[in-house]
């Protein structure tokens, strides 16, 4: 491991059945990094996700974790690998049976041997890190979206990964929420030393708190660079996603005939 | 005119294979969980919670319906009977029908609406909601941690409720014809008892109930585990378990009572 | 819920279940009668066995001692072989005498043992030599009309 890469992403190629989703993508990401994915909803991000995670395989080309490509792993090796990473799913996809610790300590009692007494101690720490320690006893079922993020958050870095994926970490929640969650990413990533993917289209809360910006379009890259450089980008898609602007390189009517010749104004002009 | 005939074959052709295509991949998922039970009988408490679910929460309905089908056998059968001038007989009757047929059967197809569909609802929930996908990304095999352990508890529930669902209509038929009736005590027991053949009779109806509880627990697990991703995804798995189910356990009522009983009465 | 009182339930649900078996077994299939584990063979051939089947009970004295379980026919002596499995409490002379009997008027047929006065005692895979063939109604009502026709004849 003597690179200080942590993912490798070479000419990856991925479709569905004909479907083309990703064409050629080269991604690095250094250890110790946010990384944020953004793009357009259907653009292939949360496909890249999966890739990575090794739950599909790629037509061509590689994604390499730790100097380990994924797809060549067999079934143990990628359970193996598996639990180096976490991945928070878009709605925290937190076990609805199990309470708030019992989420949190599932990692740890299926992975280890660890004593109960030991487990309580970690859940405990896990849950502070995330300023949830109170609501260990409480169901899934009686959080707010917010608060369920943030136990799949601490669900998610239980056995203290390398590597931690975010599924649309902001998706519904109130700005308050939304910062919470953005400035616990930013920490935890900080101080556990891992690195972090988010895959968002919240392009001012992810702006505040990553190190690096790749956006995808249409399967490929259509630029990339630092915050700084993303929001001083003159490039007209990264201009029209950054500032949200309704018309642009991504239009806003889908292809259609003229508008004239749809509504059958063509003869009354003439 | 032609045109729609084509048209009607061709529907009825891609539903056959359809349907052929879907048997295949139940069935595999079959083995695979079989493949997969190790970890979960090991780890029994999982089978626990899961026994409590399937098992103890469908106790209510079977002792109910028990009761209530063995008091209707009871009726009819005196009514019927008496005719004939031998309502002794009543005992037997009630009896047989339930421990060869009717426990193994109505308590199947009414495990299969309280608990199957209980189960595909769950497991399609917990798909749809992303929690089976989280397991997986966090090394845990859903299938070995959350399949196997609600088909195991659904197989080791079945034999149980139909026992139970038989007893409570013995019980029934009792109190409806000795107590409420008249009919006599020491008859209704023994005659029962010189008809009922252990052998032949209650095993038959326990083996009948295993193969009911393997069969709707592996509908429900299949369906719950295939079911599309959305709501009404999750709905319509969980009506085609119960459907399913139900036509799945008269069949092979039908196939297990020819091969158990031919040639004997 | 607490995982105690699921447990309990459980524990409930399982003693439910294994009591409802067991009364399933004793009280309405009356296994203590007859237990096939302890039980020995023997056989008899008999000249017509009228409706019997296999799993017919075996009485003697009126009180079943075991059960029929095998009919076949036998080429040899062009009769039916009936096997009959009995309780090994019951012992029985070896002249006792087997004979196929209906309960009641239209009830089931079932073999009936009466008790000779051999010492020696029907061990496994003997042969009962004294039987005695089903009633069928058909001969009855033929050998009672010979018999009122012969009774005519001689007045």
């Amino acid at each position: 491991m003597a690179s200080d890469n942590l993912i490798e992403i070479k000419n990856l190629n991925f479709s569905y059945d004909t479907r083309a989703i990703l064409k050629g993508i080269d991604m690095t990401m250094r250890r110790g990094q946010v990384v944020a994915i953004m793009g357009g909803s259907g653009s292939g991000k949360t496909t890249l996700l999966r890739l990575i995670g090794g739950a599909l395989q790629p037509s061509s080309g590689y994604a390499k974790f730790a100097g380990q490509v994924i797809h060549q792993l067999n079934r143990d090796a990628l359970f193996k690998l598996r639990r180096k990473m976490g991945m928070l799913f878009q709605f925290g996809a937190l076990f609805t049976d199990l309470s708030v610790f019992d989420n949190v300590a599932f990692q740890m009692r299926e992975h280890t041997n660890l004593p109960e007494a030991m487990i309580r101690d970690l859940v405990l720490m896990k849950l502070h890190a995330v300023g949830l320690r109170g609501a260990h006893h409480l169901m899934p079922n009686e959080l707010s979206g917010g608060m369920a993020r943030r136990v799949a958050l601490a669900r998610s870095i239980a056995l203290d990964p390398m590597l931690i994926m975010y599924d649309e970490p902001f998706t519904g929640l109130d700005p308050i929420s939304l910062s919470v969650i953005g400035n616990l990413i930013r920490r935890l990533t900080d101080a556990l030393g891992m690195t972090s993917i988010v895959v968002t289209h919240d392009v001012q809360e992810s702006l505040k708190i990553v190190d690096y910006v790749y956006f995808i379009a249409d399967g490929v890259i259509a630029a990339e660079g630092t915050p700084q450089q993303v929001r001083d980008s003159i490039a007209p898609f990264v201009h029209q996603f950054v500032h949200g602007e309704e018309d642009g390189p991504v239009p806003f009517h889908y292809p259609a005939r003229q508008y004239r010749k749809d509504l059958n104004l063509e003869e009354t002009v003439v | 005119m032609f045109k729609h005939i084509v048209s009607g074959t061709r529907h009825i052709g891609h539903q056959v294979i359809e349907g052929a295509w879907r048997l295949g991949v139940a069935t595999r998922f079959f083995f695979l969980v079989l493949l997969k039970s190790g970890t979960s009988l090991r780890r029994f408490n999982l089978i626990i919670r899961e026994l409590y679910f399937t098992g103890v929460l469908s106790l209510i309905i079977i002792i109910v319906s028990g009761l209530f089908v063995g008091m209707v056998l009871g009726l009819q059968g005196y009514e019927t009977l008496q005719k004939y001038g031998s309502e002794s007989a009543v005992g037997t009757l009630v009896a047989l029908s339930l421990v060869r047929e009717l426990g193994p059967v109505v308590s199947a197809l009414l495990f299969a609406s309280r608990a199957g569909s209980a189960i595909t609802a769950e497991i399609g929930l917990m798909k749809a909601t992303e929690q089976l996908a989280a397991m997986g990304m966090m090394a845990v095999d859903p299938i070995a941690r959350v399949v196997a352990p609600r088909f195991w508890a659904g197989v080791i529930s079945m034999p149980f409720l139909a026992a139970i669902f038989s007893v409570m209509g013995v019980f029934g038929g009792y109190l409806v014809t000795v107590v409420f009736i008249g009919v006599d005590e020491g008859a209704y027991w023994s005659q029962m008892q010189s008809a009922v053949d252990f052998r032949f009779d209650i095993v038959n109806g326990f083996i009948k109930s295993c193969f009911f509880g393997i069969a709707v627990t592996a509908i429900a697990v299949f369906e719950g585990y295939d079911a599309p991703p959305t709501a009404e995804g999750v709905s319509g798995a969980t009506t085609r378990t119960v459907v399913t189910s139900s036509l799945v356990i008269l069949g092979l009522d039908f196939i297990l009572t020819a091969f158990m009983f031919r040639g004997v009465s | 819920m607490q995982r105690v009182t699921m447990d309990l339930w459980v524990g409930i649900f399982v003693i439910m279940g294994i009591a409802a078996l067991m009364i399933l077994s004793l009280k309405v299939g009356n296994l203590n009668v007859y237990n096939p584990s302890q039980s020995y063979v023997v056989s008899g051939n008999f000249e017509n066995i009228g409706g019997l089947k296999v799993r017919a009970p075996v009485k003697s004295a009126g009180v079943v001692v075991g059960r029929v379980t095998d009919i076949q026919f036998s080429m040899e002596t062009y009769d039916a072989l009936v096997t009959l499995s009995l309780d090994s409490r019951f012992q029985f002379p070896k002249d006792t005498f087997a004979s196929i009997l209906t309960s009641g008027l239209l009830g089931e047929q079932y073999i009936g043992l009466a008790a000779g006065g051999d010492g020696a005692m029907l061990k496994h895979g003997d042969k009962i030599m004294k039987t005695n063939s089903a009633m069928v109604l058909e001969e009855l009502i033929g050998r009672f009309l010979f018999n009122k026709a012969a009774e005519d004849d001689s007045l």
